[in-house]
């Protein structure tokens, strides 16, 4: 067969971070002194971690059983149909253990927190799925569990509070600041810095301090490995495209990553673009933002021009977020990486496409990714190929969706 | 030299300790701090720092966060602080500022403009998430204009970033009292008391102790190992408490740190 099935990740695109966490002039470590050593520490036991085939076959073996994976890449008949371009093909996170990518890495950071002998983990969460993956894999570690979630949040992700909660982890409400997400990280934040001998602070997304962003994606990647196997496997080819909606961007970096060195294969990360970006109601710092420092590391931030950080608007609970993994900054300014956006109205459109085409109901996070697919497959030939990452399932959005409509549950 | 220096130079003459008391600029409103800085002095604050409001305050209580959020109804920024201290070196040439704050604001408003429009007027910088790792050429940029930087040190910093920090702060050390956020409640005096030595077996600066002094017992006990106590979450809890009524806020704050300072001057010298 023609086709090179080696892993291209080598070269340029792995070679980031550097020793100091950074993607060119993103990335790093701003941090308070407090959680410095703490933060070496991680980066140590990590570094151990990722050279270890015991704590790797640990990870790989639940992932298989516990998970369920691999995910399947799935292909589209109806949506590519409808479209009339490209093959769509969808890699079905969503089929996950609770239902999203966000367990992946829960489930290595966990291991990684067991490793290190902490008894207590902490966590935030937007939409609620890095919650509930993250309660869901303290139950299973016998692990004390505190999730910090937006007051806002609580009120528009209910059922996931209430799986959380049934998981035995507290969910502690953040009041502060726009009561999302951000507030959230915040929280979590000063929870670590003040219980850092015993508590483990599994971040949900490529962002934070080093060694957060690499981390993550390290253990997200199992993603893009996959989909670039299965395609190459069934199809003996590699996609011409990539899609995947982009918050923080974990479910992206994962799918694009092991990519990174295919030329051939255009990749595009989808921000969420609210009331539309010209409006400033948007969570699309990618496209509309400019670079600052946040959360531990320098990336795109949606900012006002004193350097405050303003609220964002987003229909998705997960993607109201002003910031970005570091490393989709540093993509977005080399060019590889193209970074679009889709407002509320088309990714609702989109959900509801999803659910009747294909039988398939995506979280309102994953419906921007189906909503600028849509525009993109037309645009290609008929034997070119899209992979989206489904990146979750949808039931936690049944009474945002429903309330929208103005209907009653 | 700036004035850091010049201060603890004097301070340490006549055996005494310094009061350092921090105020969120813009809190509860831009046209108070001026005069609250002033106060502070009058009430003998040896050096001022003056808390630069960030959206996201991530090392900061909730005493300090809602400072924040109130000066920022206003728009209180970098640009307004830097006229701040403008207005109060009019009345008071020689008191020690000391911004603190977070990266963020000083990034956008740019570093090096910054330092520029800062120098004269401010002496030193404290910024929370700006760790050594990060801020070699703004450390430079800031030395050519005589501002210190001044760093944190933490119960989880070891010996080898206290030699690091050290190589690169001038002015004081900041020493955060325990692991946690700005006006909890946990300072334990002996372990306080044993780090301190370790820092000074590295370097000569002086060494100030902030987090969770709010009374004048726990800052003579600090005043006993330390050179310099840091008040915030005190002070910035009496103006929130009362907002409306600003003569009765600094009537309380300035009761308060006097009983702060005689108590420092009770405690030994450095």
């Amino acid at each position: 067969m023609g086709v090179d099935v080696t892993d291209k990740e080598q070269g340029h695109f792995n070679a980031l971070p550097d020793n100091r966490g950074h993607f060119g002039p993103y990335g790093g470590r701003f941090v308070a002194e407090t959680l410095m050593t703490p933060l070496a520490e991680l980066e140590a036991a990590y570094e151990e971690c990722k050279v270890d085939p015991a704590f790797q076959a640990e990870f790989y073996n639940d992932l298989a059983h516990y998970v369920g994976r691999p995910s399947p890449l799935y292909f589209a008949e109806r949506l590519t149909e409808l479209w009339g371009g490209a093959r769509v093909f969808l890699k079905r996170e969503d089929l996950n253990h609770t239902g999203a990518h966000k367990i992946n890495n829960t489930i290595g950071q966990a291991l990684l927190a067991k490793r290190m002998g902490k008894t207590r983990i902490i966590a935030e969460t937007g939409a609620g799925q890095h919650g509930v993956a993250s309660a869901t894999i303290a139950a299973r570690l016998g692990l004390e569990c505190v999730v910090y979630m937006g007051a806002e949040d609580i009120q528009r992700q209910s059922p996931n509070v209430y799986r959380m909660r049934l998981l035995g982890a507290t969910v502690v409400p953040v009041t502060s600041g726009s009561r999302t997400l951000k507030d959230a990280l915040n929280e979590a934040l000063r929870d670590w810095v003040t219980n850092v001998d015993d508590t483990f602070y599994i971040i949900g997304t490529v962002a934070g301090p080093h060694p957060y962003p690499q981390i993550v994606r390290d253990f997200q990647t199992v993603i893009g490995k996959e989909a670039r196997e299965q395609m190459l496997e069934q199809y003996n080819t590699l996609p011409d495209a990539l899609v995947a909606c982009v918050g923080g961007g974990s479910n992206a970096i994962g799918l694009f990553h092991p990519f990174l060195g295919d030329e051939s294969v255009a990749i595009y990360g989808v921000e969420a673009g609210g009331h539309g970006v010209d409006t400033g109601m948007h969570s699309a710092p990618l496209s509309a933002g400019k670079p600052g420092v946040l959360h531990g590391n320098r990336t795109y931030l949606m900012e006002s021009e004193a350097g405050q950080i303003i609220e964002t608007h987003s229909i998705s609970a997960g993607l109201d977020y002003p910031g970005v993994g570091p490393e989709h900054a540093w993509l977005k300014d080399e060019g590889r990486v193209q970074y679009v956006s889709v407002t509320d109205d088309e990714a609702l459109a989109a959900f509801h496409l999803t659910t009747r085409k294909e039988g398939i109901i995506p979280a309102l996070e994953t419906s921007h990714a189906m909503a600028f697919a849509e525009k993109l497959a037309p645009t290609m030939a008929k034997e070119q190929s899209i992979i989206i990452n489904l990146s979750g399932r949808g039931d936690k959005d049944i009474n945002t969706i429903a309330r929208i409509e103005g209907i009653e549950l | 030299m700036s004035r850091i220096k010049t201060r603890f130079d004097a301070l340490k003459a006549k055996n005494e300790k310094a009061l350092i008391s921090y105020v969120t600029a813009g809190d509860p409103h831009p046209q108070h701090t001026v005069s609250i800085m002033h106060a502070l002095v009058e009430a003998g604050t040896d050096l001022i720092e003056v808390g630069v409001p960030f959206s996201d305050p991530m090392a900061d209580g909730p005493v300090i966060q809602q400072a924040c959020e109130r000066a920022l109804k206003y728009d209180t920024s970098l640009a307004d602080i830097l006229q701040m201290v403008k207005d109060f070196r009019k009345n008071d040439p020689n008191t020690p500022i000391i911004l603190m704050g977070y990266q963020n604001p000083i990034e956008i408003y740019g570093v090096e403009r910054f330092a520029q429009d800062a120098k004269g007027l401010v002496d030193g910088v404290i910024t929370v998430d700006l760790p050594p790792e990060e801020c070699t050429e703004i450390n430079q940029l800031y030395r050519e204009v005589d501002i210190d930087s001044i760093f944190l040190m933490a119960p989880t910093t070891d010996i080898s970033r206290i030699r690091r920090i050290s190589e690169m702060a001038s002015g004081f050390l900041y020493y955060v009292s325990f692991k946690g956020i700005t006006g909890a409640n946990s300072l334990d005096i002996d372990s306080v008391s044993s780090k301190l030595s370790e820092i000074r077996a590295v370097t000569g600066l002086p060494l100030a102790v902030g987090f969770g002094i709010k009374d004048a017992e726990t800052a003579a006990a600090v005043a006993a190992v330390a050179d310099a106590v840091v008040v915030g979450s005190a002070i910035v809890s009496l103006i929130a408490t009362n907002q409306e009524d600003m003569p009765t806020a600094l009537k309380e704050v300035k009761s308060l740190l006097q009983g702060i300072k005689s108590a420092l001057d009770n405690a030994g010298s450095i």
